[in-house]
């Protein structure tokens, strides 16, 4: 059976519903194990066995988040050969694409992102060009490294829970060389909403808020939603740029995606047009995000989302 | 140690990737032939003006070219390719390198990376390269693999997404965002760099950089001539296989309506038919 390796960089206390995704879509591919970085917490091992994890591989050094992506992969290599792995998956995030890159190089293996499916025998699937295409790609080499978008599949315990192997993988010395050095890291403040990328409900702005989040931050929390933005939005500095959606931003794919006061230019397009339902709020009948929206409303955002999130609050009261 | 360790900096040798690609903001308009000088204006991957930009700042912040700076730029694609150079010459790069063989045709980020590696490797022959800059990613890509390869395979400190570039005898300091943080990161010279569209606002060329570029030259280069085996690139040399491709029907519009102040309550009733409260 094949052995698949799925990478998990410093969970914190709780795994992410992505990671426990490419456990799943691990255990449909063969057997599972993980490459650990980090911190391993008790609820952490616990899951890790729950969702069918075989071996679990973890760094002889601890201080590869001390320097940008480079000794990850040189980890990550040398857990490939120990395990004798033949697919590697890894998160989608931009760290994820770029340790999948890097890995590929070493083992002279072909790496595939942004991937939404993978079948039993390792063809996966992807869309491409701002979702107008969906493609399948196979990778020729002995080994695939795969990064996989969050939201791809529904998380499944193994039937039967594991006790996986423990076993320490060497991080050659001279895996810190030539790397760029972290040398300050600033945590960004939780909004205690879920994360964006993650997120089954997004609720975006653009410059048509007017600097006032307030309303869109109602209706996200009445619906437990994610905030986004457009480029305008974040470049006026009314939200922070992660929150940015869009070519040069962040890629969602959530079940529903509110967007309000946004045109819907084409850069912005390519980073929400792969969500299950569209729905946007926007003065201008013109508007390009009407042509892709499911229900659009032309209407003032000030009116239409605080009307929204009172109705939103009676039903659930009335329930 | 103040004052006693101040070091000269050196000239700098800038080598900025540029890509070629078609530009879907002029899809739509690309009807006759004659609207070669509308795709000319967008021939050069947006998100590679930054990179560029990049570069001229850090060389114009030593003196410029009259100081012995230079920015090369390289581009590898089929004859449609040196639009980009020429762009960029006319922006303000010193000089400009074409990669075009016919072998490359269909590589992938892990042959593209090996053949810009090669082309790198042979363009500091004469003098050593001191940073290689690229976009965030290429527009229609949209994979950001290329960077960090060509970082893996000539063994340079990968500084990548930098949202703030400073140079300082030698020690670059960039700004990374991730999603739950910020990232002061460090490294020395050698080293590649990619950069995102928070980092600068690229100048666009004037009339005064569209004459000067006519005098610029551009190298055209082969795979013989940077040593490297056509079967490690293009399809043949690619590690990924696309298999089928099938466009997506277009998003199309659904309902719409006009607020008559009570659309925030058709807004959930909606919301409440697709069973998504
Ligand atoms: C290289 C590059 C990369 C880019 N990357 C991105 C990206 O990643 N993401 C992104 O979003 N953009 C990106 N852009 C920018 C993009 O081209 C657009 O400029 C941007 O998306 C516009 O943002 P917006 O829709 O909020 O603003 P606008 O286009 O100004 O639209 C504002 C909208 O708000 C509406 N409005 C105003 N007031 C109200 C109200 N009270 N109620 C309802 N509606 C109202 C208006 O009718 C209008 O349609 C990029 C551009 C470039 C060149
Ligand atoms: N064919 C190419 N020629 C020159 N530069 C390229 C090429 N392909 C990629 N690049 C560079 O690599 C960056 C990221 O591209 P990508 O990895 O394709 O998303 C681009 O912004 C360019 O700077």
């Amino acid at each position: 059976m094949a052995k698949v390796l799925v990478f998990i960089d410093t969970p914190g206390p709780a795994l992410k519903k992505s990671s426990l995704e490419l456990l799943t879509i691990a255990r449909s591919l063969g057997e599972p194990a993980v490459a650990f970085n980090g911190e391993l917490h008790d609820d952490v091992a616990a899951a890790l066995g729950e969702y069918g994890a075989q071996a679990l591989y973890r760094p002889s050094a601890n201080d590869l988040d001390d320097y940008l992506v480079g000794p990850k992969a040189s980890y990550l290599a040398a857990a490939v050969q120990s395990s004798g792995a033949t697919i590697v998956l890894a998160e989608n995030s931009a760290e994820g694409k770029e340790i999948a890159a890097r890995l590929g190089i070493k083992l002279g293996a072909g790496v595939i992102t942004d991937v939404v499916a993978v079948d039993p025998d390792g063809t996966a699937h992807k869309s491409v060009l701002a979702g107008s295409y969906m493609t399948t790609a196979r990778a020729t080499t002995p080994v695939a490294v795969l990064t996989v978008k969050a939201n791809s599949i529904t998380p499944e315990p193994a039937t039967t829970g594991t006790a996986p192997q423990a076993a320490t993988i060497e991080v050659p010395e001279t895996a810190n060389a030539a790397s760029a050095r972290i040398t300050a890291r600033n945590e960004k403040t939780a909004s205690g909403r879920p994360e964006l990328s993650e997120a089954r409900i997004v609720v975006a702005g653009g410059r048509g808020v007017d600097g006032d989040f307030g309303p869109l931050e109602d209706l996200a929390d009445a619906l437990g939603a994610a905030i986004g933005a457009s480029r305008a939005a974040t470049d006026a500095g009314w939200i922070g740029h992660d929150a940015q959606i869009g070519q040069t931003g962040k890629t969602v794919s959530p079940q529903l995606y509110i967007s309000a006061g946004i045109s819907g230019a084409i850069q912005q397009k390519a980073g929400m047009q792969t969500a299950k339902v569209i729905v946007a709020v926007n003065k201008d009948a013109e508007s390009p995000v009407f042509e892709i929206a499911d229900f659009g409303i032309v209407g003032d955002l000030f009116r239409v989302l605080p009307q929204a999130t009172e109705e939103i609050k009676k039903r659930k009261a009335d329930r | 140690m103040e004052g006693c360790c101040y070091t000269v900096e050196e000239t700098l040798k800038i080598i900025v990737l540029v890509k070629h690609v078609p530009d879907a903001q002029f899809d739509r308009h690309l009807s006759g032939g004659d609207k070669t000088t509308d795709r000319s204006e967008s021939i050069l991957s947006e998100l590679d003006e930054y990179a560029l930009e990049a570069a001229l700042q850090l060389i114009e912040a030593r003196g410029g070219e009259a100081a012995g700076n230079k920015v090369i730029a390289l581009s590898m694609g089929p004859a449609g390719a040196v639009n980009a150079v020429k762009k960029s010459l006319q922006i303000g790069a010193t000089e400009g390198v074409h990669l075009s063989d016919d072998a490359l045709a269909g590589s992938d980020a892990a042959a593209t990376s090996l053949a810009l590696a090669a082309a790198i490797r042979h363009l500091g022959a004469d003098a050593p390269v001191d940073l290689v800059l690229t976009g965030m990613a290429s527009t229609e890509g949209e994979t950001s693999l290329v960077p960090a390869q060509l970082a893996e395979r000539l063994g340079l400190p990968q500084v990548t997404f930098a949202s703030s570039l400073e140079l300082d005898g030698g020690k670059l300091t960039a700004r990374r965002d991730g999603d739950s943080h910020a990232d002061t990161v460090e490294a020395t010279l050698p080293a590649l760099v990619s950069v995102t569209d928070q980092i600068n606002d690229p100048r666009y060329p004037n009339f005064k950089g569209i004459m000067a570029a006519k005098k610029k030259s551009i190298t055209t280069l082969t795979l013989a001539d940077i040593g490297v085996d056509p079967g490690l690139v293009g399809l043949a040399g690619s590690w990924t296989a696309v298999e089928t491709a099938e466009a997506r029907p277009p998003r199309t519009a659904g309902t719409i309506i006009t607020d008559e102040g009570d659309a925030g309550i058709k807004l959930v009733e909606f919301l409440a038919a697709q069973k998504l409260l």
